[in-house]
């Protein structure tokens, strides 16, 4: 995939912007020291974005825009505000500072709220090949000529497709700026780029109720050359969506679950929220105190790693301006020291992480990176003939979590699993089980891992969990 | 809102600001926007003014402030939609902005379109605020948080953790459309939350209360629903919960407390209801006008007109005024709500529903206040009525899937029904269902309609906006159930 020779759009992100937004941040924290801050924060960040949309081969939406921000926090003596503005006039940042001061003073004094120990701040930003210029070259024109492809494809590979929610190309191309007045300055650009395909079918397998099904499939990458054919993106997303015509109810009942990947890597999301420094001092998770004990099945291995070239979840520094590192959060089913921050670290009495993320507008907390599941030996056909019978689970609806608890309980979408086959298609039946009994319960994990986004994990299977559909 | 806002809450775009934006400029700038070829463009102004404050480990912890600027540009040219923003006022910005948005026209334009002279829609009032909270020192924001941790600690001994926050908003907004419309309205929202965490015997269970809507410090003057009460409700839930069990799976009636309920609705119907869907024929209610397509007590209207409620609006950000839409009579669906793309395609007038998050975002259809209307039953009756089932009284959040109408929502708050009494307390609860069936099984309707108070957000496509629900109590004959015992 190329775009068209000489479509220059001036959206490309240079060294020279990510230059001018750290001299920026630096401006803001040397104006909010001016202005009685003891310590201050600031993040900067521009980005551009590039949305095109078609539907049934016309064009739905062009969108394009470029936006700028600053976040500060300014730290006094424990006590701490927060504030964010678009407005990047020398005048508008001095009145900002000395709000935000002012902010701060109404606060009460947390002792743990200091800035890091300027001796762990990242002196060195690693490169870790974010940006593809190439991403920017593309125009509004070729976006959609890639989208209509994407959509023809989906449309043209099976007569079910009756309608389209359509096909959407985005990018977004950005600088982030950080400085600190612990001495911590740094920038980095990224890319991204999309195209998601939804085609939609009737289902007139119940003739009293007929009913619309949707599905979607999608590439996405910082790289354009990494991004899938659009024509491959749109027949597996058709392929996706006529396998669930004629869906129905199961009984109720005890059964395997077999997880796919799109769904697999939402438990391993699920996992972080209750495996990081936030949730451990604020008591808010099941897993509090079992550091360095089993908490899923010794199959289970999870790391995260920001610093992989290339990869959508990667960041040179944190949100602290510490350095990053690769760390376990799962090993062999033992659960490793969890993900901090400096301030959740603080609270916790021991060392950050190195894995705070931060936004424009607000303090800074433990975030992933790329969270990856480590794949296991079996092939997911050997997967599912060992199963026999279950649901295999394609989507996951609603919020039925509870992370103090840790009840589990959610609206799932899939297939039925008879004779170690994918037989007919399931909806409108929940799954429930305490997820530390799902943890522990993973008895087969596949080899089919990829890294399609920032969080990914194979497909794999839970012994069992209750099935919640028809009365019997 | 009626109250004089101090000049740093006040748009520079408004008139009087320093860069006031009057109808002659914005003429120019829709020139520009429709100088491609577009059938209609409209320009959007937005500043928003937010703050926020919270109190966790008896301690306020942050206080935080943001300021947002920006215009949208939206040109239209069939059903194609161009759009750009920029966040700068100066004239070279806004220029680049109308003419990038236009560029969706190029090629099949004709020749620009006459604007007639801008003329300023009349707005009604749905939100009147005498003080607005954003003027109010932040000092007395922070009592009322310490006020609500006070109350969920004194609540019972149990409480071991509470946590209160208190967001607010005023957001100005301006809008010039090419067929000559001129709308301007000042939006407060505001919305107050504790969450409370109880333990006994190493049993841990957490609670919320809040609520708000487009009020200003007034909304905390009655006392059912001032700090201390939020405070009491998270705690109340928080130690109900300690004695929560295992819920059943499966197939049973279920009975909705009035209020929160109206989540239900919201997922369920609300979102199939919206015009986009219809228009591009992926709803299951696509083609469904005049039929029926619940039981026959069931009444929705979606009524942007509710004083003060979260979901109000005295005009949508295409510059229609709000208005209440019944969506459902007595079973019949009788109409959607539409944005200005949707209206057009169906030949109706648009119906107050045109919503965008921010100038960053095009508007869509979206709902306001959604509520399912009142019955006759006496709601005592309708749980006598369940030999064994599940009383639903607090919701943490639900979603669905339009096209098949499928929806999930989950329950923080949920007792067992037996032979007519609430028993015990039901943990980890979620209930899935479709649409269009679930409100077939609508088979007795409490006398007690209530509005929730406001705390829901929805979201659609990226974008969020501030909606409200409300029901009575409700019986439905079945709904399937998602517990562990099966």
């Amino acid at each position: 995939m190329k775009a068209q020779a000489g479509t220059t759009t001036g959206a490309q992100v240079t060294e020279r912007t990510v230059k001018e937004l750290c001299d920026l941040a630096q401006l803001a924290v040397e104006l909010a020291k001016r202005a009685g801050a003891d310590d201050a924060e600031v993040l900067v960040r521009d980005g551009s974005e590039l949305t095109t949309k078609v539907r049934l081969g016309e064009p739905e939406l062009v969108q394009e825009a470029g936006s700028r921000a600053l976040g500060l926090r300014v730290l006094r003596g424990g006590k701490r505000a927060v504030t964010y503005t678009s407005d990047l006039r020398r005048e508008a940042l001095e009145a900002l500072c000395a709000e935000t001061v002012t902010l701060a003073e109404l606060a009460e004094a947390d002792e743990y709220a200091l800035p890091p120990d300027p001796k762990l701040l990242a002196t060195r930003i690693p490169e870790l090949d974010l940006y593809d210029p190439a991403v920017a070259e593309v125009d509004a024109a070729w976006a959609l000529k890639q989208a209509i492809a994407g959509e023809a494809a989906a449309r043209k590979s099976d007569a079910r497709v009756t309608n389209s929610e359509g096909a959407t190309w985005s990018r977004v191309l950005g600088a982030t700026a950080f400085a600190t007045s612990g001495g911590f300055v740094g920038g980095y650009r990224g890319s991204y780029a999309s195209l998601v395909v939804e085609p939609l079918c009737d289902d007139t397998t119940d003739p009293t109720n007929p009913k619309k099904r949707n599905g979607y499939w999608y590439t996405a990458s910082r790289f354009l050359a990494d991004l899938e054919a659009a024509e491959a993106v749109g027949i597996e997303a058709t392929r996706r969506t006529v396998a669930t015509l004629g869906s129905r109810k199961v009984e109720t009942q005890e059964c395997a679950i077999v997880f796919d990947p799109e769904v697999s890597r939402s438990i391993v999301g699920t996992i972080f929220s209750v495996a990081n420094g936030s949730s451990f001092w604020r008591k808010s998770s099941y897993l509090v105190g079992k550091e360095g004990e089993l908490v899923a099945s010794a199959l289970v291995t999870i790391v995260d790693d920001p610093l992989v070239p290339r990869a959508p979840g990667s960041r040179p520094f944190d949100g602290d301006g510490l350095p990053t590192r690769k760390n376990s959060v799962v090993d062999k089913g033992v659960l490793a020291p969890v993900l901090c921050d400096v301030y959740s670290a603080r609270k916790l009495g021991r060392a950050s992480t190195g894995s705070a993320g931060r936004g424009i507008g607000g303090n800074p907390g433990p975030t992933t990176s790329n969270l990856i599941m480590e794949a296991g030996s079996v092939t997911r056909q050997e997967l599912l003939k060992q199963t026999g019978r279950g649901l295999y689970v394609t989507s996951l609806m609603g919020f039925g979590f509870n992370p103090i608890t840790g009840d589990f309980s959610r609206g799932a979408q899939g297939f039925w699993i008879e004779g170690g086959e994918l037989t007919f298609p399931v909806s409108e039946v929940t799954i429930a089980a305490n997820f530390d009994e799902i943890l522990k319960r993973i008895d087969l994990v596949a080899n089919d891992l990829e890294l399609r986004s920032s969080t990914c994990a194979p497909t794999f299977r839970v012994s069992h969990m209750t099935l919640a559909g028809t009365s019997k | 809102m009626t109250t004089t806002l101090p000049a740093a809450l006040r748009a520079p775009f408004s008139s009087g600001g320093a860069s006031a934006i009057d109808a002659q400029l914005a003429n120019r700038l829709l020139g520009l926007a429709l100088d491609a070829g577009g059938d209609y463009a409209d320009i959007y102004f937005e500043f928003r003014v937010s703050a926020d404050y919270a109190l966790e480990e008896e301690q306020v912890r942050t206080l935080g402030r943001g300021i947002t600027l920006g215009l949208g540009v939206r040109v239209t040219k069939g059903d194609a939609t161009g759009y750009a923003y920029c966040e700068d006022l100066a004239w070279e910005k806004m220029a680049h902005a109308a003419k990038t948005a236009g560029q969706i026209a190029v090629g099949g334009g004709h020749p620009p379109v006459q604007i007639p002279a801008l003329k300023n829609i009349p707005t009604p009032s749905f939100y009147p605020v005498g003080t607005p909270s954003l003027i109010v020192p932040a000092q007395d924001k922070l009592a009322l948080l310490r006020a609500a941790d006070k109350a969920a600690r004194a609540f019972d001994p149990r409480i071991v953790k509470v946590e209160a926050s208190f967001a607010e908003s005023i957001k100005e907004v301006l809008l010039f459309t090419s067929d000559g419309r001129m709308a301007s309205d000042v939006q407060p929202l505001m919305r107050f939350g504790v969450r409370a965490v109880a333990e006994e015997g190493g049993k841990r269970q957490s609670g919320s209360g809040g609520g708000g809507g487009r009020y200003g410090m007034d909304y905390f003057a009655d006392a059912t629903r001032d700090a201390a009460a939020h405070g009491r409700e998270a705690a109340r839930v928080a130690v109900a919960m300690l004695d929560a069990r295992d819920a059943p799976a499966g197939e049973m009636p279920v009975v909705l407390a009035p209020g929160d309920s109206g989540i239900l609705l919201h997922e369920a119907v609300g979102h199939g209801l919206e015009a986009d869907f219809n228009r591009k024929e992926t709803s299951n209610y696509t083609g469904q006008l005049g039929k029926e397509v619940a039981s026959k007590l069931c009444t929705v209207v979606d009524d942007g007109t509710i004083m003060n409620s979260r979901g109000a609006i005295n005009v949508d950000d295409e510059g229609y005024a709000g208005q209440s839409n019944t969506l459902i009579e007595n079973g019949v669906l009788v109409g959607y709500m539409h944005d200005r793309l949707s209206a057009k395609h169906f030949g109706i007038k648009p119906t107050g529903n045109g919503r965008r998050e921010s100038f960053r975002s095009m508007p869509l259809p979206r709902m306001t206040n959604t509520s399912l209307l009142g019955g006759k039953d006496n709601p005592d009756d309708i749980i006598k009525s369940v030999k064994r089932g599940i009383y639903a009284k607090r919701f943490s959040g639900g979603q669905v899937n339009i096209s098949n109408g499928d929806f999930v929502f989950s329950l923080s708050e949920s007792y067992l029904i037996e032979d007519g009494k609430l028993t015990a307390p039901l943990k980890g609860v979620n209930l899935i269902g479709n649409g269009p069936d679930v409100l077939r099984r609508v088979d007795m309707l409490g006398s007690d309609f209530e509005l929730s108070d406001g705390i829901w957000t929805c979201g659609k496509d990226g974008q969020s906006v501030p909606v409200n629900v409300g029901t009575p109590t409700v019986r439905l004959s079945s709904i399937t159930v998602g517990g562990t015992q099966a």
